[in-house]
């Protein structure tokens, strides 16, 4: 603890800085001119300008998702408060650590009307994990301490912070005190495992006949990656990982049966069909995952592992519930499988294998790549290799969020980046930029398409500031494919406002912002041109790849089906 | 079902919002809410008295329980609890028999006048919620309910169970 007089605005600075925060991402307005001005004055904390509040947001978030440490934004009150909103929300769905600094017309003025004022507490209550509106110059430093322990610990997600001019302004000062030793008492996030579920848990999964274990984004959020490895090695289980699982273990292992879901593998939505066990681990049954609720594996025994209990039997009833934090758990449940020296019934086991290696012999990932149009699917494969698998993807959303999903194996955690609970288009190339930002040596890489891409392109501003060489990967199919799929698949094939008319000449737009563009409009230049933009480190490179804009994602799960009804391809059902 | 949830909570700004906001967020029903500070002026005690069947009461007490401002919650439905209601009902009292039967009426059921205009009595009245239900239906017999205001349910459990810190 130190005592020394500073002003609000430097207390907010110096509080990052004492939290070991390295960047900042934000906007300046009228409210928050004082931060501006206590930012310029020092050098523990860099501001990255955006050109937009919710690419603030999205660069912070896909910082905290490549990073694991809080996402901090920094916006002014009204317009730019509510430009952070989808932001927030996209942050709050996926559970990342995130503190929102958020402007405030002077207290006194509050509730007039003021000039930018609104009420981002009440305009952000749903979709955050708490909020403070800081209304005392000497409660910022822990306000904001608090507000970094409850973005990332137990379920992170974001925090929102109000700070009203008048506290920020140079007219006052007061000692700069902070307990970084957060307690609350209505708080607790380290929960252990209970230790009768524990066994109850270890009996059910070691008398199982046919386990699967599925995994999601808490695994990745609680750094549990090797444990979760271990303990699939040491019960020989197959495993599933949902969207945001992905690279929880690698896409490479022998174990790994790909992708649940929606547009997830055959053999992992089959496993979950004919499991008898289902060991689920920070996954929260999400109806994208589970299709028809009703129908969704009515034969299994469900042990549910998760550090929120509202997400235990939210929507699929759990039959042994474990409410801890998935690495703390699996620890448990790893001592206790050793306890009880079990060992695996190689026979059951490899009945089970046998079983889904004859759905896996569908290959339900696969396309037809002909020599006419680009398949997008043929696009990533391409990007794994010339990326050896080890680049960090961070993705829009649509079609090419789902080819990303299936086409490119991640073989770490946080590699892969997503909005996969909102949704959000727009996301990725901030995201893929909030990334170079924290790994600067690493490759990092948006994959989007012409639709989503828009949704943020002003950031290539930003990227030319920041020197950030991320590579655009952008898939073209002149449509918003995702859309139109489901418009051809049940709508009758009504292009009902799904097509992109007057596209700009993206090359042209990633050269005039100061980059380089490069069009891939044939098969056999594809390679060869990736490989080009590739070898490139030091700039910006924005793909532009026409692709067939027929071209579905498959498989898919049959509307209102159970979880293994699936289309393979159009108009053939698993 | 009817369930009536008492729930402790940081009296902080905001913290009664997040409440109500997260019943209307996930579509839960409220009946009746009642909330005020108690003797430890750092906490706030909230009654809701809500509807749902098991599935949906349990992701009232999970979703409530997860607001960072929440000590602590809990389904006074299913212990032994004593609930009360406060209503306070303004009535037409013009005449000498409407007056006297006001007044036998309210006695019955152990109310109290405490106030009165040229035309008008006020009673107060304290019970579950079927006395003050019975009451109302009575009273509306004899006279004209000019105006009518009831606190909504404040329950608290029976014997050595209590909600504190």
């Amino acid at each position: 603890m130190t005592t020394q007089q500073l002003t609000g605005a430097e207390m907010v600075v110096k509080a990052l800085a004492e939290l070991d925060v390295e960047y900042i991402f934000g906007y300046p307005g009228g409210s928050v001119l004082d931060i501006y001005d206590a930012i310029f004055n020092q050098d523990d904390v860099e501001h990255v300008l955006v050109r937009h509040e919710q690419a603030a947001t999205h660069m912070a978030d896909g910082y905290a998702r490549a990073t694991g440490h809080v996402g901090v934004v920094l916006a002014t009150s009204g317009p730019g408060a509510t430009n952070c909103v989808t932001g927030i929300a996209t942050a709050y769905m996926d559970s990342i650590p995130m503190v929102v600094l958020a402007g405030q017309v002077a207290s006194s003025l509050i509730g007039d009307d003021a000039f930018q004022e609104t009420d981002i507490v009440g305009c952000s209550r749903p979709i955050v994990k708490h909020s403070f509106s800081c209304r005392s110059l000497k409660d910022i430093p822990n306000v904001i301490a608090k507000a970094f322990y409850i973005a990332n610990t137990g379920r992170p997600g974001p925090v929102v912070v109000e700070l009203p001019k008048d506290i920020l302004i140079p007219d006052h000062t007061a000692a700069f005190e902070m307990n970084k030793d957060v307690n609350l008492r209505a708080y607790n996030p380290n929960v252990k495992g209970h230790q009768k579920q524990i066994r109850k848990a270890v009996s059910t999964i070691t008398q199982a006949k046919r386990l699967v274990i599925y995994s999601g984004g808490g695994i990745i959020s609680a750094n549990a990656s090797e444990l979760l490895t271990s303990l699939v090695e040491r019960l020989k289980a197959p495993i599933t990982n949902t969207l945001m699982g992905l690279g929880g273990i690698s896409g490479l292992h022998d174990n790994f049966i790909g992708m649940l879901g929606m547009h997830g593998s055959l053999e992992a939505n089959k496993a979950m069909a004919n499991a008898d066990v289902i060991l689920a681990l920070g996954a929260r049954f999400d109806d994208r995952v589970t299709n028809k609720v009703e129908k969704f594996c009515p034969n299994a025994t469900i042990v549910h592992v998760d550090i929120d209990p509202t997400s235990i039997s939210k929507t699929i009833n759990a039959h042994i519930p474990i409410v801890g934090l998935v690495d703390i758990v699996m620890q448990q449940l790893i001592e206790e499988i050793d306890a009880q020296e079990y060992v695996v019934d190689e026979t059951i086991n490899q009945n089970w294998w046998q079983q889904i290696n004859e759905w896996r012999q569908v290959k339900s990932i696969s396309y037809q790549q002909d020599q006419g149009k680009i398949k997008p699917q043929r696009v990533i494969e391409s990007l794994y290799e010339v990326t050896h698998g080890d680049a960090y993807i961070s993705s829009d959303v649509g079609q090419h969020q789902m080819f990303a999903a299936q086409y490119y194996p991640f073989k770490k955690p946080r590699q892969w980046i997503n909005s996969g609970g909102l949704g959000t288009m727009g996301f990725g190339l901030p995201a893929a930029m909030g990334v170079k930002m924290a790994f600067p040596d690493a490759e990092s890489v948006c994959v989007t398409g012409d639709g989503s891409i828009q949704m943020n392109i002003q950031e290539l501003s930003t990227c030319l500031q920041y020197n950030l060489p991320v590579k655009i990967i952008s898939l073209n199919n002149r449509s918003l494919g995702m859309v139109r799929q489901w418009q051809d698949m049940i709508y009758g094939g009504r292009h009902s406002s799904s097509y992109m008319e007057s596209l700009p000449d993206f090359i042209k737009l990633a050269e005039s912002y100061g980059h380089i563009g490069i069009q891939i409009n044939h098969l056999d230049e594809l390679d060869e041109k990736l490989a080009q933009a590739f070898a490139i480190k030091d700039r910006l490179v924005f793909v532009d790849i026409l692709v067939d804009e027929k071209e579905h994602v498959y498989p898919m799960q049959i509307k209102h089906g159970a979880v293994d009804e699936m289309w393979l391809s159009k108009g053939v059902k698993a | 079902m009817r369930r009536i949830l008492a729930i402790l909570l940081e009296n902080e700004p905001g913290s009664l919002s997040r409440i109500v906001g997260l019943f209307s967020q996930r579509a839960f029903n409220i009946e009746t809410l009642s909330v005020a500070p108690t003797e430890d002026a750092s906490l706030s005690r909230i009654t809701i008295v809500t509807k749902g069947d098991d599935r949906v009461l349990e992701q009232i007490v999970k979703q409530v329980n997860k607001l960072i401002d929440v000590i602590k919650i809990t389904d006074l439905t299913e212990r032994n609890h004593v609930e009360r209601e406060l209503l306070l009902v303004k009535v037409l009292a013009m005449t000498d028999k409407a007056r006297t039967e006001v007044t036998r009426i309210t006695e019955i059921f152990r109310g109290s006048i405490v106030d009165i205009g040229k035309q008008v009595y006020t009673i107060e009245l304290t019970g579950d919620v079927e006395k003050i239900n019975a009451f109302i239906g009575i009273l509306a017999n004899e006279t004209e309910i000019i105006e009518s205001v009831r606190s909504g349910t404040v329950g608290i459990a029976r014997g050595e169970k209590a909600l504190r810190i």
